[in-house]
């Protein structure tokens, strides 16, 4: 392992020398990411494949840290006017980025400046919608987009009696089944990742419920959250009982319980469908990929889930031969190949329905049985208002309040009702203050 | 008489403190007067535009119920922290004087260990799936959480803190000790002074410039330097249990973009340990013997 990582290291850093010396000429294209591991080395072979798929441009890409440090190294670089040409941004810092006209460039704009082919309608259009302007421009390229998704344990359903095949598609079938787990003494029936993302923020679009006023926040600054009606309360408490009968186990504010999935502890868990590259490496056991499950009471049938994941945000300030650069890698990192390699490697969706097609046509959900259940999931439905996305100031804090408020009912110290409503005043209170800041 | 030596004129005196206060200026007046100057605005986070809020952040905060529960929880935590590591390390003090000199080296190592890493070494032990100490406290019917449970969270993030601490603290009371005359003790002894009562009314005593100096450095080391521990074990959670102020401002700024609340959070909490301080020289350190 050690002596991969460090020949790797070797590697990379005699394959930088060998591409530094002709760089000179060209024009450098400043890439920051946060990608380590897996991904970081997927990354840097796309990089790789572009700037020896030409001779204009070196794009040079760098490792700035998780999510947030990213966003916070770009935010501080750009106050020091040191910016970089592309920023990787979550999905959580879209609304951030977006108010801050003077410090981007949209994409949709570069594309048009540099001269480059650009058809926005390639983009799969519940992908593209959490990136666009109201009126249907594309700020910034998606670049990673995953979207959640139920993993089961195959062999854990078969050693508590269970059908594997079972219809897990509600969740009132998933509570039955959580109920005969408990009862054939199985630990840990259910966990999850990133519980507002799955159980509030995607859980609102797919039962077509706002999250948020405004639709989601797209209308405007001036939006309130709404993650206090009925369905999600009703969602909530369920899992809050789930919680106390032991039949949820709760394991951590981020992906803390894909460790316990892939160890075989759990039988159901909700992820993103970009676990699937963890899971495959490591699961020693049986597993499936379902779609995310619906309440059959609150919905016939279930709307699109919305994504998480990443985007690139083209900075402002550059030269106008950065950005045919950047217009050039942006529609490099679009084009089929690419995306449909990206995809199969990673778990994450593809960007173009040409990509997608691709995938098919390479036999790859034939070979990888359930790896489009994502795809199917976000695109089965055109996007309303409530499941196009979510754009909300502050939404990192948002979200850190949210899991305060829900670890508060896991741990029975409040109710669901109590905990969604404590979570939309003080999440109001931050809208307000980013309403304030971006006036 | 006193004796005193100094120096004629005042440059070259100027010049001998001039790189401490160019230090000081640098590195602590400049930021700190740009807190305060930012705590008067709300500032988008790019620094395109600001604007004026007066004392609004700071009513903003204290308006907030959280961040005053915040206060409590910092106090708790401090009060908890100086308790655990100068209680420990005045009792290893104590026990060691006369020990093996290897034993002391070997207690002096966790003060090498940088916060974060504590924090990291901590959480394996306490890992709710994988811990050591988790599994253990399983075999006797204690089913740890501390993702769930707040005090249990409190709890080790108070000792996670308070160990890598508990060797410095050591090294001061080590000192302490060996300067207390071991005839003042042993006359105690033979006039027929039990353990506590020679440790209240000679040892104590005579220790208190080390116990009061101690005081201050650990209770701001728990109010700043604790940040690391508190990231990488519990982030603050569960719920807000172990949001101290400090990390509140970090997360306000870098998680939340929110510059002007994070600035007047500064602010706050700079008065509050200077309060503080001033606090402990008034009144306690009338009570320290030097």
């Amino acid at each position: 392992m050690i002596i991969k990582m460090v020949k790797n290291f070797l590697l990379a850093g005699v394959s930088t020398m060998a591409f530094a010396a002709p760089a000179l000429a060209q024009t450098e294209v400043e890439f920051w990411h946060a990608f380590t591991g897996r991904l970081g080395e997927l990354v840097a072979e796309q990089v790789e494949t572009f700037n020896n798929s030409q001779s204009d441009y070196t794009v040079v890409a760098t490792h700035k840290g998780n999510y947030s440090e990213t966003l916070n190294a770009g935010i501080a670089a750009f106050r020091a006017g040191e910016q970089p040409d592309i920023l990787m941004v979550f999905e959580v810092g879209t609304a951030t980025m977006m108010a801050a006209q003077g410090a981007i460039k949209p994409v949709y704009e570069v594309m048009a400046d540099a001269g480059a082919e650009f058809d926005q309608d390639a983009y799969i259009g519940s992908v593209k919608g959490y990136y666009t302007s109201s009126d249907g421009e594309m700020l910034s390229l998606p670049f990673n987009s995953s979207t959640p998704v139920l993993w089961v344990n195959r062999n854990k359903l078969q050693e508590a009696g269970i059908d594997p095949n079972t219809d897990l598609s509600t969740w009132e079938q998933v509570g039955d089944v959580l109920t005969q787990l408990k009862d054939e003494g199985v630990d840990c029936p259910m966990t999850t990742a990133w519980q507002s993302w799955i159980h509030l923020e995607n859980f609102s679009a797919y039962h077509d419920t706002p999250f948020a006023t405004k639709a989601n926040g797209f209308g405007g600054v001036d939006t309130e959250l709404a993650l206090n009606s009925a369905a999600q309360v009703a969602h909530i408490s369920a899992m809050g009982d789930w919680a106390k009968d032991g039949k949820f186990i709760y394991a951590g504010r981020r992906n803390e319980g894909g460790a316990n999935f892939r160890a075989g502890e759990c039988a159901l868990f909700t992820e993103s469908s970009a676990g699937y590259a963890g899971i495959k490496a490591e699961a020693e056991f049986d597993f499936d990929v379902r779609p995310l499950p619906y309440w059959k009471a609150v919905a016939d049938e279930p709307q699109n889930t919305i994504i998480g994941g990443a985007s690139l945000w083209v900075m402002e300030g550059q030269s106008d031969e950065e950005y045919k650069g950047v217009a050039a890698f942006l529609n490099f990192l679009s084009s089929p190949e690419i995306q449909a390699k990206w995809h199969q490697d990673t778990g994450y969706l593809p960007i173009t329905k040409a990509a997608a097609d691709l995938t098919r046509e390479q036999g790859f959900y034939d070979a990888n049985p359930g790896t489009d259940t994502a795809v199917i999931q976000m695109t089965a439905k055109a996007p309303t208002d409530n499941s196009k996305g979510l754009r909300l100031g502050s939404f990192d804090q948002i979200r850190g309040i949210i899991d305060e408020e829900l670890e508060a009912v896991w741990s029975g110290d409040k109710s669901a009702q109590e905990a969604l409503d404590s979570a939309k005043e003080r999440g109001d209170q931050l809208l307000r203050r980013f309403e304030q800041a971006n006036r | 008489m006193e004796k005193r030596v100094t120096f004629k004129g005042i440059w070259l005196p100027l010049l001998l403190v001039l790189p401490q206060i160019v230090i000081t200026a640098v590195f602590f007046f400049y930021p700190a007067g740009q807190a305060i100057w930012q705590s008067l605005f709300i500032p988008d986070p790019f620094g395109l535009s600001m604007q004026y809020v007066g004392l609004g952040n700071f009513e903003y905060l204290l308006s907030n119920s959280y961040y005053r529960a915040s206060f409590v929880t910092t106090a708790v935590f401090s009060i908890l922290v100086t308790l655990v590591s100068m209680g420990v390390a005045l009792y290893l003090a104590d026990r060691l004087i006369k020990g093996p000199g290897v034993y002391r080296t070997l207690l002096i190592w966790p003060y090498a260990v940088a916060p974060a890493v504590a924090g990291v070494l901590w959480l394996f032990m306490f890992n709710t799936r994988v811990g050591v100490v988790t599994w253990y406290l399983g075999l006797l019917g204690y089913d740890w959480n501390h993702v769930l449970n707040g005090e249990e969270a409190m709890g080790l993030v108070v000792v996670a803190s308070a160990w890598g601490r508990i060797s410095y603290n050591f090294l001061f009371f080590l000192a302490g000790l060996q300067a207390i005359p071991r005839t003042v003790i042993e006359a105690a002894a033979i006039d027929g002074a039990h353990f506590w009562t020679r440790f209240r009314t000679i040892v104590f005593p005579l220790l208190s410039p080390t116990t009061f100096f101690l005081l201050v450095v650990n209770i701001v080391y728990a109010f700043f330097e604790t940040f690391g521990v508190i990231h990488t074990i519990t982030s603050g959670g569960p719920q807000q249990s172990t949001t101290i102020l400090v990390y509140k401002v970090y997360s306000d700024g870098f998680v939340g973009q929110d510059l002007g609340s994070s600035a007047a959070q500064s602010v706050i909490l700079l008065v509050l340990v200077g309060v503080l301080t001033i606090i402990q020289f008034k009144f306690i350190e009338r009570r320290v013997h030097y």
